[in-house]
This record gives C-alpha cells, sequence and structure tokens, in this order.
C-alpha cells in the first residue's frame, strides 16, 4: 500500500505548506514588483528630504492642484453617469436576447473591452480633432462653416472615457441582470404594477449590486486614467494622472509625485474597502 | 421598442469609433478621411518599412509572450494553491491578486519606474516582462480559477485512489482537461501585455521600447496615417485573440460534459 | 376576503389562435369558465396550454380570437390592467422583501395605506397558515412555505380570476399531494375562478371541477373528471388519462355514437363494443378498454390470453398478457376482492362490459 503523501491532507487537499510553495512565486514577484516600487515611492513622499507631510499639503494648499484632483473627481463622476445611461439600456437588452443576438451583443462590448486603450483613444482623436471625421460631417452636411474645437474639452475626454470604460459597465449589470428570473418581472405586472413600478420596485433593487459594482470599477478606473486625458483632454483638462506624470517627467519632483500617488491609493483604496463586495474581478475574465 | 433602439445605439457606439479607422486606413492620403478617396496599403507598407515601428512590435511581442508565459505559470500555480490548498493568509493574498487592478496603473508606472532606474532595469525586456507578467497575474488567476471550479475534483481524487500521487494526478488528469482554460488565460496575459500602454510609456526608454510606448509618441505627435494601419491591425489581432478564447472555451465545456455526470 | 361578485370571475375564450413561426401553439379554441369554477388545463408539453394561460394573464397576443373576463374585452389589455392573480412554476417571490412585503406588495400597486396593507396581508399570511413568517425573507422559507406565500400574494386583492401555471411540479410528491388538497379547499372557500395549468392527470383529476384536455394546440374535450376517464371523446384523451389498451381492427357495419359495434381485430377475434363517435362502415376502428375493466376467468366466454408476468403492488396485481396476433395487453385485478389470480404462463379469457370499451376512428 502507497505511503500516504505528505502533500495531501485529508487525501485531497495540499498541506499548508505545499500551498505555500506554489503560491511563493506569485508572492515573490508581487513583492518585488509591486509593494516594494509602491513602498518605496510613497517613503519618497514622507521621508524626502526629512519625515514631512508637507508634499501631502502642498497638493491641497496650492489651488492648481487642488483643481486638478477636483477636476479629476468631476470627470470620474460624469464618466461614471455617463457610462451607467449608456451600459443599462445594452445590459437589459442583453440579458434578455440570446443566441446570435446575445452572441452580436457580447461581441461589441468585448471587442471594445480588449482591444489597446491607445487604439481606440487614437480613434477618437481621428473622429474629434480639428479636419477630422465629426468636423468634415458636419460642414459637408452644412451646420457649421468653421471646424469645432472638440478635443481639448471637458466633452471630449467624458465622451472618450466613457466609450472606454463602458464594458466595465455593462458586464457587472448584466450579471446581476440575468440573475433576475423572467417570471419576477411578470409576477410584478400582475401583480398591479405599471411598467415604471415594475422597474422602480423589483428590477432596480435586485440590479443594485450589479450598478454599485459596475459605477465602482468605473469610478475606480477613471480616477487614475492616463492615456485617455492625456491625449483627448491635453493641458487644459490636467486630471490627477497627467499632474503626476508631468512631476516626475518634467519637474523630477519625485517625493510631489509620491503624494499625488499617496491621495490617489488612499481613495481607491478606501473606496474598495468600503465596497469591498463590489468589487467582482471574475466578470471580467474571458469571453463572457 | 424604445430600450431597444437604445441598446442598438450604445453598440453602435461601442464600435464605430475602432471600426471607423479600418477604411480609413486604406486611404491614399496624408489626411485621413472617411470615407477613404481610393484604395492603398501605402500606409500598411509604411510601417513595413519603418525600422522603429518593427523594432517596437517585435520588443512587445517578446515581451508578450515571456509575461504569457510566467503570468500563466505563476498564475496557475496559485490558483491550484487557491483552490486546492490550504493557504495560510488566503483573505490577503486574494486581496493581493486585485491589487494590480484596484491600484491606478499610473500608480505603479511611476513606482516602477522609480525602482527600476535604480535596478537598470528600464528599457529592458526583463523589466517589462516582470511589470507585464504582474498587471496579466489577476486576469490569469481569476480564469484558471474559473476552469478549476469548473472541473470536477472527484476526477482528481479518482486519480489518486487508482494510485497516482498528487503531482501524477494533476498532470496527467487535471491538467489536460483545464489546458483550454490555461492557454486562454496566456493568449489573454499576452494581449494586456502587448496593449498596455501606461507603464510602458514609463520604464521605456529611447533604444527599446514597446509598440503602444511607439504609439503613444506618435500620437502625440502627429497623427500620422500610419498609425490608423496599425491600429487596423492590433484590432484585427484582437479579434482573433477572441475568436480563439470563444473555441477555446467552447471546447472546455463541451469537455466538461463530457466527463461530468 | 369577500366573495367576488358573480360575474365578474366569468372567462370566456373564442376560436383563440396563436401562431408560433409556421406552427399553430393555439389552434381555434373556444372555452368557457364559469364564476367560482376551477377549470384545470391539461396536456403534454407543447399542447399549448401555457400559452393559453399567458393569453389569458396579458403576456401573450393571440393571433385571432378574443378573450373576455366578466364579460369585458381584454384581448389586448396589459397584464397589470387586468386584475387577475397569477401563481408561476417557480417560486416568484421578490427575494429583496421579506414575505409581508411580498404578500402587501399588490396592495401598495393599488395605492392602498401603509397601516391597511400590513393588516390584510397578516390576516392573508393566516389564510396560508404561516402567521408569525411575516418578517422572513423568501430564501429562509420551505418550497411549499413560498408557494403558500404565492397563493396568498395573488388573492389579496380579490383578483377576479387566480391563475396557476403548474404551481406544484417543483415539489416533492408528498408536498404537492398536500397542496392540492389545500389549495382546493382554499379555492372553495373564497370562492374564487382558478385557471390551472398542469401536465399531470392526476393532479388535474384530483383538484379541478372541469378539465379541458389539449394536444397540439386543439381542445380535445373538456369535462367532470368522471367523465373524461370513463367515456373519452378521443383517442388521445382515452390514451393520455389514464391506463390504457388499445385493440385495432376493422369495423363491421356502421355506428352513430353511443351505438354498440362488432369489431373484427386485427390477428384474429372479435370483440364487442360502444361507439365513442360516429363510425363509417368498414373503417379502421382503435378500441380503448381500461385495464381495470377486464375480466379475468380461467375459461369460458372471450378473448385468449396467455399471462406472461404478474406485479403484485399491495392493492392491486398487474397482469401482462399476450393475447392472439401477438397481442400485449394489461390487466388489474383488486387485491382483497376473491377474484382469480393467474400465474404467469397460465391461459385466460378476457371478457368486459361492452359500454366500457370504447370505439374511435383510427
Amino acid at each position: 500500500m502507497r505511503r500516504p503523501s505528505r502533500f495531501l491532507l485529508g487525501g485531497r487537499r495540499y498541506s499548508p505548506a505545499a500551498s505555500l510553495l506554489l503560491a511563493a512565486p506569485f508572492l515573490l514577484l508581487i513583492t518585488v514588483v509591486f509593494i516594494l516600487p509602491l513602498a518605496t515611492l510613497l517613503h519618497e513622499s514622507l521621508f524626502l528630504p526629512e519625515p514631512t507631510t508637507a508634499h501631502y499639503a502642498r497638493a491641497f494648499a496650492e489651488p492648481v492642484y487642488l483643481r486638478v484632483m477636483l477636476r479629476t473627481l468631476w470627470i470620474a463622476v460624469l464618466v461614471t453617469a455617463l457610462a451607467l445611461v449608456l451600459a443599462w439600456p445594452l445590459a437589459w437588452v442583453m440579458s434578455r436576447s440570446k443566441g446570435l443576438l446575445l452572441g452580436l451583443l457580447a461581441a461589441a462590448v468585448l471587442l471594445p473591452l480588449w482591444t489597446s486603450v491607445l487604439v481606440r483613444t487614437y480613434a477618437w482623436m481621428v473622429l474629434l480633432q480639428r479636419n477630422g471625421v465629426l468636423n468634415q460631417a458636419l460642414q459637408g452636411a452644412g451646420i457649421i462653416d468653421v471646424p469645432v474645437q472638440f478635443l481639448y474639452t471637458q466633452g471630449a475626454v467624458v465622451l472618450a472615457m466613457a466609450h472606454v470604460l463602458l464594458p466595465f459597465m455593462v458586464l457587472p449589470i448584466l450579471s446581476a441582470l440575468k440573475g433576475i428570473p423572467e417570471d419576477l418581472p411578470r409576477a410584478a405586472q400582475m401583480l398591479g404594477a405599471s411598467a415604471w413600478s415594475t422597474f422602480r420596485e423589483v428590477i432596480w433593487p435586485l440590479a443594485l449590486p450589479g450598478v454599485t459594482s459596475g459605477c465602482l470599477m468605473v469610478f475606480l478606473l477613471a480616477l487614475g486614467f492616463f492615456v485617455t486625458p492625456a491625449l483627448i483632454g491635453g493641458p487644459q483638462q490636467m486630471m490627477i494622472s497627467t499632474l503626476v506624470s508631468q512631476q516626475v517627467r518634467e519637474m523630477l519632483d519625485w517625493p510631489f509625485a509620491g503624494a499625488l500617488v499617496g491621495i490617489l491609493l488612499l481613495f481607491v483604496i478606501g473606496l474598495t474597502v468600503i465596497f469591498k463586495r463590489a468589487v467582482r474581478l471574475d466578470r471580467f475574465v474571458g469571453t463572457a | 421598442m424604445a430600450l431597444n433602439a437604445a441598446a442598438y445605439a450604445v453598440t453602435v457606439f461601442l464600435l464605430l469609433p475602432t471600426l471607423i479607422i479600418i477604411p480609413m486606413s486604406v486611404g491614399p492620403e496624408r489626411l485621413l478621411s472617411f470615407p477613404p478617396k481610393g484604395f492603398s496599403l501605402r500606409w500598411y507598407a509604411e510601417y513595413f518599412r519603418d525600422e522603429d515601428w518593427i523594432r517596437a512590435t517585435l520588443f512587445s511581442a517578446e515581451a508578450g509572450i515571456i509575461a504569457a508565459l510566467c503570468a500563466t505559470t505563476i498564475g496557475t500555480m496559485l490558483a491550484l494553491a487557491i483552490v486546492r490548498g490550504r493557504l495560510p493568509g488566503k483573505g490577503l493574498v486574494e486581496l493581493l491578486v486585485i491589487g494590480p487592478v484596484i491600484v491606478p496603473h499610473i500608480a505603479l508606472a511611476v513606482a516602477m519606474f522609480l525602482v527600476f532606474e535604480q535596478l537598470r532595469l528600464t528599457g529592458s525586456l526583463l523589466g517589462f516582462a516582470m511589470a507585464h507578467t504582474v498587471l496579466a497575474l489577476p486576469f490569469v488567476v481569476f480564469t484558471v480559477l474559473a476552469a478549476l471550479y469548473r472541473f470536477d475534483a472527484e476526477l482528481e481524487r479518482a486519480a489518486l485512489s487508482c494510485g497516482a500521487g498528487p503531482v501524477r494526478a494533476f498532470c496527467h488528469v487535471t491538467l489536460p482537461l483545464i489546458a483550454p482554460g490555461l492557454v486562454s488565460a496566456a493568449l489573454f496575459a499576452f494581449i494586456i501585455s502587448f496593449d498596455e500602454a501606461v507603464v510602458s510609456f514609463f520604464i521605456s526608454d529611447l533604444d527599446r521600447k514597446t509598440l503602444p510606448r511607439k504609439m503613444f509618441e506618435d500620437i502625440d505627435f502627429n497623427i500620422s496615417p500610419t498609425l490608423a494601419a496599425v491600429a487596423t491591425m492590433l484590432t484585427a489581432l484582437t479579434i482573433a485573440a477572441l475568436l480563439l478564447g470563444y473555441a477555446l472555451k467552447r471546447g472546455m465545456e463541451r469537455r466538461a460534459r463530457r466527463t461530468g455526470p | 376576503m369577500g366573495v367576488p361578485d358573480g360575474s365578474q370571475g366569468h372567462v370566456a375564450l373564442e376560436s383563440l389562435v396563436k401562431r408560433f413561426g409556421p406552427v399553430n401553439a393555439v389552434d381555434r379554441v373556444t372555452l368557457e369558465v364559469g364564476a367560482g369554477e376551477f377549470l384545470a388545463l391539461l396536456g403534454p408539453s407543447g399542447s399549448g396550454k401555457t400559452t393559453i394561460l399567458m393569453a389569458i394573464a396579458g403576456f401573450e397576443y393571440p393571433d385571432e380570437g378574443r378573450i373576455l373576463i366578466g364579460g369585458e374585452d381584454v384581448t389586448w389589455a396589459p397584464p397589470n390592467r387586468r386584475n387577475l392573480g397569477m401563481v408561476f412554476q417557480r417560486y416568484t417571490l421578490f427575494p429583496h422583501m421579506t414575505v409581508l412585503e411580498n404578500i402587501a406588495f399588490p396592495l401598495k400597486m393599488r395605492g392602498v395605506g401603509r397601516a391597511e396593507r400590513e393588516q390584510r396581508a397578516r390576516a392573508a399570511l393566516d389564510t396560508v397558515r404561516l402567521g408569525g413568517m411575516g418578517e422572513r425573507r423568501p430564501a429562509q422559507l420551505s418550497g411549499g412555505q413560498q408557494q403558500r406565500v404565492a397563493i396568498a400574494r395573488a388573492i389579496i386583492y380579490q383578483p377576479r380570476v387566480l391563475l396557476m401555471d403548474e404551481p406544484l411540479s417543483a415539489l416533492d410528491k408528498n408536498l404537492r399531494e398536500e397542496m392540492q388538497l389545500e389549495i382546493k379547499h382554499l379555492q372553495q372557500r373564497i370562492g374564487i375562478t382558478v385557471v390551472f395549468v398542469t401536465h399531470d392527470q392526476t393532479e388535474a383529476l384530483t383538484m379541478a371541477d372541469r378539465v379541458a384536455v389539449l394536444d397540439r394546440g386543439c381542445l380535445q374535450q373538456v369535462g367532470a373528471p368522471r367523465d373524461l376517464y370513463e367515456a373519452p371523446e378521443t383517442v388521445f384523451v382515452a390514451g393520455f388519462i389514464g391506463e390504457t389498451n388499445f385493440y385495432e381492427g376493422r369495423l363491421d357495419g356502421f355506428a352513430r355514437a353511443g351505438e354498440p359495434v362488432s369489431v373484427v381485430l386485427d390477428g384474429g377475434g372479435r370483440m364487442t363494443a360502444t361507439a365513442a363517435q360516429s363510425l363509417a362502415a368498414g373503417s379502421r376502428i382503435k378500441v380503448a378498454l381500461r385495464p381495470e375493466r377486464l375480466r379475468v376467468l380461467p375459461a369460458g366466454e372471450g378473448l385468449g390470453a396467455r399471462v406472461t408476468e404478474a406485479i403484485y403492488a399491495g392493492n392491486a396485481t398487474t397482469l401482462m398478457l399476450e393475447g392472439e396476433g401477438g397481442r400485449r395487453l394489461r390487466a388489474r385485478i383488486p387485491a382483497g376482492a376473491g377474484l382469480h389470480e393467474p400465474r404467469p404462463g397460465e391461459r385466460v379469457r378476457l371478457s368486459w362490459q361492452p359500454t366500457d370499451a370504447r370505439a374511435f376512428a383510427a
């Protein structure tokens, strides 16, 4: 008879030692490439040149920086709201369709999710620039005479970011809506609820976890988004990520960049902890 | 119905900006226009003739392949430890897994830039591979977890009861059955690395840069039509990856049905 | 809870047609349900029974025909304007509300004040014997309890008609039988009209005042449970309700419904039966005969057969028989009546009352 393996307890689970061994490469890598760099950066923000909170105070004291942070918050709110408005009908129709139609709609959500952010941002620039597709079309239709400045406006940033982040809103809402059996809204109607009451009393409360999760994901990602605001917003619409980049690459002010990152992290981690259960990565994995 | 119409409008909104680039990329003129005024592959030719573009593409491919292999190996090991093992501090580990998704990439990018410069890792293949492995790990872990949960643990127990050791049981029973999940995880890890722009933006140097970093520079500098050709090819690559991923998932579901009760 | 006004609960379907692509899911069905009546729609899956219920509820609109409730044409009215109650197959309690909130939901939709809502909901909860469970969430109740809450919710606003779509199919056998009687008693107590969809004939026969049997969209027969069993009007009803032996043969002469006929059986022999419908001279015939209506004797008159197997089941013994021409039949002998119980291999004679054998055109 075979001696029981010391890697197995109860014949089916790996022992703590074996488990730790399996997790070791991950823990090592995440320590060196994730924890260590962030810790170093935060250390700079708090201890250079001597232990101080001055760098953090500066971010709030100087109106320029405060404005950037408030704009970041505001744009993130707008992006989240726009994404929610756009995502709801799509998620609802997806949750109630099947077969080829569902496949096509799912492809429409997944293709942008996995297409390079740069490609999508570039596409928006081509559409919105001074001699871009939109201006060409508007001029061709005789609606405008001179090209309109779309790029480097807040509207353009919000639109492009909502586009880029939309899949992160659609997927969690879809997953919540799919969990509502078709008979449930039917029962509500049968019991006398109008379409609006059915939505307010039954569908919305049951979809709320998905909506929360989607809003949180989009808001978090929007707060720290770099590529799209940097290219479409330009200096006029600077968000915190662009400010961090500028401090590092142009001012070489590492402690202040560290402080800005610290503020961003505090915000992001705080929200994640508050809404811990809403952060569900598994919805974005694979091909739905 | 109004809701349906809205849904289709959103679908068009989602797809249009990406897809409109495709016809524009074959226009012959320097000024991109829609519809294109003719058909020409000159911007594609320009891409293939330009040594900078090719070098950046090859470098991205190298980094992507290494990151995909590392992330898949490391991620699978961790997923096994989470599902089959008794991992001390499992909650903390799970928090670390979603870390690279929750923490804004700008924060990670700047932090890595700071440390990598001191370690002379900027612009190095090793540096990119490590950074992209970390960024791709969450997606790999969750993909493999999903495959493992779908997989019937009884089968592994059956192999153990037939006298196979845990390693052999894994290699001969579990691994072949979750293989499509692993391939799909590797595929998406590659796409994540290949398309990654933010960290690459900071840890590239003048000689060694990835394709997204090269694109970033070109977009910022002038919106040249070559970019439209590159964007089209990247979109085609994404579509191919999605189709392959879908086929793999279908294959895995069929297997699960065959082996299931 | 008061008894709804007499004519309010009257349901009439007038040549209802519903097409799904080329298929007629419901094919010219005309049917009336009296106020206070319990009608079961019975049929196999795909017979159109659920489609009819959905049309009455307002979730499907018919392609042709009309639906009248209480004399009012509601064919095109939205579900929430029909004032009907419905209990679904799966429990459709709202998971985010308590049991009491669930039951009070239709009152809330009708603008009833909070205090009255609560008081009436508690009363309804008592009606279904779940008093004290009001604060729980649906997920904390068993399947049978959930379905009782669904019923309370469906009757609290005194709808004109209560529609039930296989409400017991998710329950296990014992609970199902208990609930069948409970629903029946509740219906009798409050006097509400019920239209009950089921594929389970025992359920339909146990609960309903009248049963409407459907097959492939067509109404086969509507009648009291006893009539359906003892006097089926179509071959489908004869085969679908209860167990039946079919004998195939050719008619000797012709007959109108109800007249005695003589049938020349395929493979030899002759049997007397009663025409269930008008039959043309010399036409192909199927004769339906219940296993328990066969008399099995060691010798004498009737068709010859050999016992191949005898299955004892406590209250009765079922005999598997092989007749002339390899025909396979069943006969059932009740226990304790002192009847002859043949053994496997024994040759026996089968006889019957001509009124128990019903002849249909094949």
